[in-house]
């Protein structure tokens, strides 16, 4: 369950006071961004336009948004399958990001990955991991690659409250402890392995970021709701792997409003209705954030409204980008394979690459 | 005058010089480094490079083949060994989801220069755990590049051209061959001054008529015991092709020979079903079906987990004498 606000104001952490008043407006137009595009790919999803898988980020907004705008040139992130969120908080624009799954040729990924998996390395992205974990020793290797290279920056690899008990996970956080990386693996703790909550699927002590005592490694647990907590309380574990090349736990409370995908039937059977709507009225990120910027005199209710509007017509234009997107060429089925084949280069000249009879 | 070197040390002098060559290549795996590598295929290399570019991994597959994978992503080029490829079992999402794959989900946006190398191959007593000879897995996906050397000039040429290629590539090698020598030239007595072999490029081992045998890895070694034994005492000259690469196949080197004995017998140390002959034989009805005269025949491991009892195991990987009756059956 989340905790409270911590006592110590975190809106007064360094990295907090150094926010522009458009910075948080553009911090809010991020969260409602994701919000709509994700709303948006539901209606999709409905009508039938859009297959395969579909897991909202809806409700954690503020983990990928917050602990993305601390970001640099040579940081990067790696997420699971719950990614649209990282992928647009990261710079991808919602009309590649809607094309992909329309499975169009517009698409990110050309329409060859779908929800799960979007990638935008050009912006520092890794994707979007379709396997539980699978992603976080890709993410000790960014981070890894990152030391070996001599380049100040650091790794973020997402993962759900669902994975900490994969193996792979487990040797991730051994070999940063071992060689210092820097990384952090962020624990997007929504308390809900699809179906099983944490306190039927998780063995811990107080909570599951204090696994990391057992690797020496440090590590945090906060409440994710407010982007002033989520940005000081991660800037703490960047500045520990920039400075020190060392690795973070992190483990941020938050809360997913849909279901583990949207093929979720269960979801109000495994948790109640009402939980549901206490967290959608007293942990919206975007409400909390709203409320803030009013308060703080840096928006009206009524520039915030053009901002959802703005969004919803980005969102919807998205859509229909992507309806009258072509679908990839046939031919396209074998680019994308092999760098060498793709390249022409003489290797992929060499010796037969497809078997098709 | 030949330069005789054994498997491990022309596998040793292709990571040496890739490593001279390109800052980015590193070779990482269980002892490689201060131990020197538990078959000593990488002697000597962390007292030369460092520890940046020689690095001991826990024993921790999952976790450092797709650290390495992750790291290939950013550009550094990681040459990783499993200490047996048996072991791919426990790094298996990371290699066939991650670095197989990652490049189509993404569009083409990313590419994993990643080698997976280290010895596949049964025969040494240590049991079925021990023993697989994964490289048809392999070499049925998309996406990755499956080279299997039979000996110690191909195991370098081969696998300087692995390190340099952009795509991942599992390299197969075989603890029964470490220790055996074959001519390898020194450098200086190369025409390009260096020895590498394209992916894609099978070599005809042996010339021959009346039939040819086929194969991969240490198998082709065994091919030419039986080819050397079918000559001297029946009078049947046999052709022995080595495909080098699994995938990218060179196909049409198999498809000459066929043509030209009318006969093929494709010969591995994997098993039969769904093995790299079921796909070879496959390819050759369909191809060359007015050349044959002979249905393909396959010899394979027996079909069963190999056996731990030294006696019987011998029994159970392809020697001569089964290739010999196999020969004779369609001679």
């Amino acid at each position: 369950m989340p905790k409270a606000l911590s006592p110590n104001l975190p809106s007064q952490a360094p990295i907090n006071q150094a926010l522009k008043p458009s910075d948080k407006v553009d911090l809010y137009r991020t969260m409602v961004r994701i919000r709509k595009f994700e709303q948006r790919s539901l209606n999709s999803y409905q009508s039938g336009k859009v297959g395969g898988f579909l897991h909202l980020y809806i409700g954690q907004e503020s983990v990928v948004v917050g602990t993305q705008s601390l970001l640099g040139a040579n940081d990067h992130t790696i997420t699971a399958y719950r990614n649209h969120g990282h992928g647009l908080a990261a710079g991808m624009n919602m009309n590649e990001c809607m094309a992909e799954l329309y499975g169009r040729a517009t698409g990110c990924s050309k329409g060859k990955g779908g929800s799960m998996h979007y990638f935008a390395p050009d912006k520092n992205y890794w994707g979007g991991h379709g396997i539980v974990a699978g992603q976080t020793p890709l993410g000790t290797g960014l981070a890894y690659g990152l030391k070996y290279r001599g380049l100040k920056g650091c790794a973020l690899a997402f993962l759900g409250d669902g994975a900490v008990n994969q193996g792979s996970f487990h040797e991730s956080l051994n070999l940063a402890a071992l060689w210092d990386l820097p990384i952090i693996y962020v624990i997007e703790n929504n308390g809900y392995s699809m179906g099983t909550s944490q306190r039927r699927s998780s063995a811990y002590p107080s909570c599951l970021a204090e696994r990391a005592e057992g690797y020496g490694m440090a590590w945090d647990q906060f409440d994710g709701t407010n982007l002033y907590e989520v940005r000081a309380r991660t800037q703490v574990a960047i500045e520990r792997a920039h400075n020190e090349s060392k690795p973070t736990l992190l483990e941020i409370a938050t809360y997913r409003w849909e279901g583990h995908s949207v093929a979720d039937a269960m979801k109000t059977v495994y948790r109640t209705k009402e939980e549901i709507e206490k967290y959608q009225r007293e942990h919206d990120p975007i409400m909390v954030w709203k409320e803030i910027l009013i308060s703080e005199n840096i928006a009206t209710e009524a520039e915030l409204k053009q901002i959802d509007r703005a969004a919803q017509k980005e969102a919807d234009e998205a859509a229909d980008f992507a309806e009258v997107s072509p679908y990839p060429e046939p031919e396209s089925i074998f680019d994308d394979v092999y760098w060498e084949t793709d390249n022409k280069t003489e290797a992929g000249n060499t010796g037969r690459h497809f078997f098709n009879d | 005058m030949p330069r005789l070197i054994e498997y491990r040390e022309a596998i040793r002098e292709a990571l040496d010089e890739e490593l001279a060559r390109d800052p980015m290549v590193v070779v990482m795996g269980e002892e490689v480094a201060q131990y020197n590598g538990a078959y000593k295929v990488t002697k000597g290399l962390w007292e030369k490079w460092g520890d940046k570019r020689m690095v001991d991994t826990p024993i921790s597959e999952a976790g450092f083949i797709g650290m390495g994978i992750g790291a290939s992503m950013l550009g550094v080029r990681p040459v990783m060994e499993l200490m047996f490829w048996s072991f791919y079992t426990v790094a298996w999402d990371q290699i066939v989801n991650n670095a197989a794959m990652v490049r189509y989900m993404s569009g083409g946006k990313i590419n994993c220069p990643i080698v997976i190398r280290g010895p596949a191959n049964g025969g040494t007593n240590v049991g079925a755990t021990h023993s697989h000879t994964p490289e048809n897995i392999m070499a049925s996906f998309p996406g990755m590049k499956c080279v299997v050397p039979s000996n110690a000039y191909d195991a370098k040429g081969l696998l300087k051209a692995a390190i340099r290629d952009n795509d991942p590539v599992m390299f197969m090698e075989s603890t029964k061959l470490y220790g055996e020598k074959w001519d390898v030239p020194a450098n200086e007595d190369l025409p390009n001054g260096e020895l590498v072999i394209p992916l894609g490029v099978a070599d005809v081992k042996r010339e021959g008529t009346d039939l040819s045998l086929i194969a991969h890895g240490r198998a082709v070694i065994t091919c030419l015991e039986a080819a050397k034994r079918l000559e001297e005492e029946h009078g049947i000259h046999c052709e022995v092709v080595d495909l080098r690469t699994i995938r990218p196949l060179d196909e049409d080197t198999i498809f000459d020979s066929v043509r030209k004995t009318h006969k093929a017998i494709y010969v591995e140390e994997g098993k039969p079903f769904c093995g790299v002959g079921a796909q070879i034989a496959y390819m050759i009805q369909e191809r060359c079906f007015d050349d044959l005269d002979a249905p393909v025949l396959r010899v394979n491991s027996l079909d069963a987990p190999a056996i731990y009892s030294p006696p019987l195991e011998n029994l159970q990987l392809p020697y001569a004498d089964v290739i010999i009756e196999k020969a004779l059956s369609i001679a």
